[in-house]
């Protein structure tokens, strides 16, 4: 059995951020519910109230606008994993939407829900993280707008308000010169949180130079991080073996790793090390 | 905590129950008898007892009733009974894939809902389509036999 708790059913958003200013700061939000209910049953919280926003019409959707990917606050991992414009624009988005859970969880999971979660080893955080993503916020006072590098706080703490909602992730087009590749390691193929996941995006313009670099890492750290010095590695040089072996190396050092039952600090930081490089490597290697 | 009366049209049968806020759609199917729901863990984790959510497949489990008032559910029983088994379970029995059967369930709602949306997958998408179903018997190679028999068999 689930503990008690109250479940109001806004149909519409201005009546969900109604409903939850007027319960902050114990009404808590759920969408798919496939953080929630385990962690409703495993004691984690016990919030007298939870506000329904899977369904919101207002949060359904990807579209493109203003040179923006605009990701709705209540698409599914599924959704993401289907979209031909994540295809076309983010493919790095869905290649880590594929290694998300099962494909079970992943019709009910939310990519807002994923991110509010802000667990360290989130999947869609480090993707999102290289395409410089911004999370909308939306409160009763109204809109702002936060870019996901200062989005996470803490273990499971963001600069979310009890009374706001991710109404929007809203990543800008990358250039066409841009690639990104995604990657995890975790204990087996699917259905399996990252012992180490992560993203990098590299920008080589017309000069064969990176024009901009990122590097992003999960289950590292307290929350997803930037890999900021490994970046400044190679923004300004070429892509070459030593130029990679360097940034890896100081991604290796951003992390701030633990051991748990998925694995030993030692192990993260080596595989890092490597999984960065590797993804460096493939980036124009695979065609 | 009150209960509210919600609308669930299951295997093409509409029900009316009135449920609290924290019954989750696999105890309100189970209550309302379709026990071909499996409870296996509560957690998301094994897929016993997953249903199809408006032809989603998702884990019954990890929805609130609430949230599927109005909502089109089929179970594996509404795909087919013993007297007249679906395709899909046909070629699990026949194939041997089928041991203490507690899985099977939410396998052939995952194998549905992969051939729906995907009529010849290969082998990698088979398991991908059903590795949020945890079988604790076959070790799942006579289960995606199965499954690759019934795409030879339309393929023939
Ligand atoms: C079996 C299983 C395997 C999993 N495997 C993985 C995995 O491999 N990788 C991974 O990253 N995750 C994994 N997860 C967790 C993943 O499913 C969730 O993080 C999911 O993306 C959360 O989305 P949701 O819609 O289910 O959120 P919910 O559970 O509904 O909510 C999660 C949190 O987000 C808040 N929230 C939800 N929507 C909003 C919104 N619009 N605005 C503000 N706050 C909001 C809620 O209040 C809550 O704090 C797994 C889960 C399960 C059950
Ligand atoms: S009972 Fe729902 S996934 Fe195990
Ligand atoms: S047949 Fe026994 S769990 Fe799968």
């Amino acid at each position: 059995m689930l503990p008690e708790f109250e479940l109001l059913m806004p149909r519409t958003l201005p009546e969900a951020l109604e409903m939850l200013a007027g319960r902050a700061p114990d009404g808590m939000p759920i969408a798919g519910g496939t953080n929630v209910i385990p962690d409703l049953r495993g004691g984690r919280y016990r919030p007298a109230c939870l506000v329904n926003v899977a369904g919101l019409p207002e949060l359904s959707g990807i579209r493109q606008e203003d040179g923006m990917l605009v990701i709705g606050g209540g698409v599914t991992v599924a959704e993401v994993l289907e979209d031909p414009l994540v295809a076309r624009y983010a493919p790095v988005l869905r290649e880590a939407a594929r290694s998300l859970a099962s494909p079970l969880v992943r019709n009910r999971a939310t990519v807002a829900g994923n991110l509010a979660n802000a667990s360290p080893a989130a999947d869609m955080a480090p993707p999102l993280l290289v395409l410089d993503a911004e999370v909308e916020l939306a409160s009763r006072e109204g809109t702002r707008r936060v870019p996901l590098k200062d989005f996470f706080l803490g273990v499971r703490r963001t600069v979310r308000q009890p009374h706001e909602l991710i109404t929007a992730i809203r990543v800008p087009l990358p250039p066409a010169t841009a690639r990104a590749r995604f990657f995890k390691v975790a204990l087996r193929k699917a259905d399996a949180i990252a012992v180490v996941n992560g993203a990098v995006r590299v920008d080589l313009g017309d000069s064969g130079f990176c024009q901009t670099a990122r590097i992003a890492l999960g289950a590292v750290a307290p929350t997803p991080i930037r890999a900021y010095e490994a970046e400044r590695a190679l923004e300004g040089h070429p892509l070459t073996p030593e130029t990679i072996a360097q940034a890896a190396r100081l991604a290796a050092e951003a992390t701030r790793t633990i051991d748990d039952i998925r694995g030993s600090a030692a192990y993260r930081r080596h595989v890092t090390e490597v999984l960065v490089r590797r993804a460096l490597e493939g980036l124009w290697s695979r065609e | 905590m009150q209960p509210k009366l919600i609308t669930l049209t299951i295997n093409g049968r509409t029900h009316q129950v009135a449920l609290k806020p924290n019954v989750t759609l696999l105890h309100a199917l189970r209550d309302l008898g379709y026990t071909d729901v499996k409870n296996g863990c509560e957690k998301g984790d094994c897929g016993a007892c997953a249903v199809l959510l408006n032809g989603r497949a998702v884990n019954s489990c990890l929805v609130l009733a609430w949230q599927a008032d109005g909502a089109e559910i089929t179970t594996a029983a509404g795909l087919g009974t013993v007297d007249r088994p679906h395709p899909i379970q046909e070629a699990l029995a026949d194939s041997g894939g089928v041991q203490c059967g507690f899985c099977i369930p939410g396998i052939v709602v995952s194998a549905k809902a992969l051939l729906d949306r995907n009529p010849n997958p290969t082998e990698e998408e088979i398991r991908e389509a059903i590795s949020g179903n945890l079988c604790r018997c076959t070790g799942y190679t006579l289960i995606v036999e199965g499954i690759r028999r019934i795409i030879e068999s339309k393929n023939q």
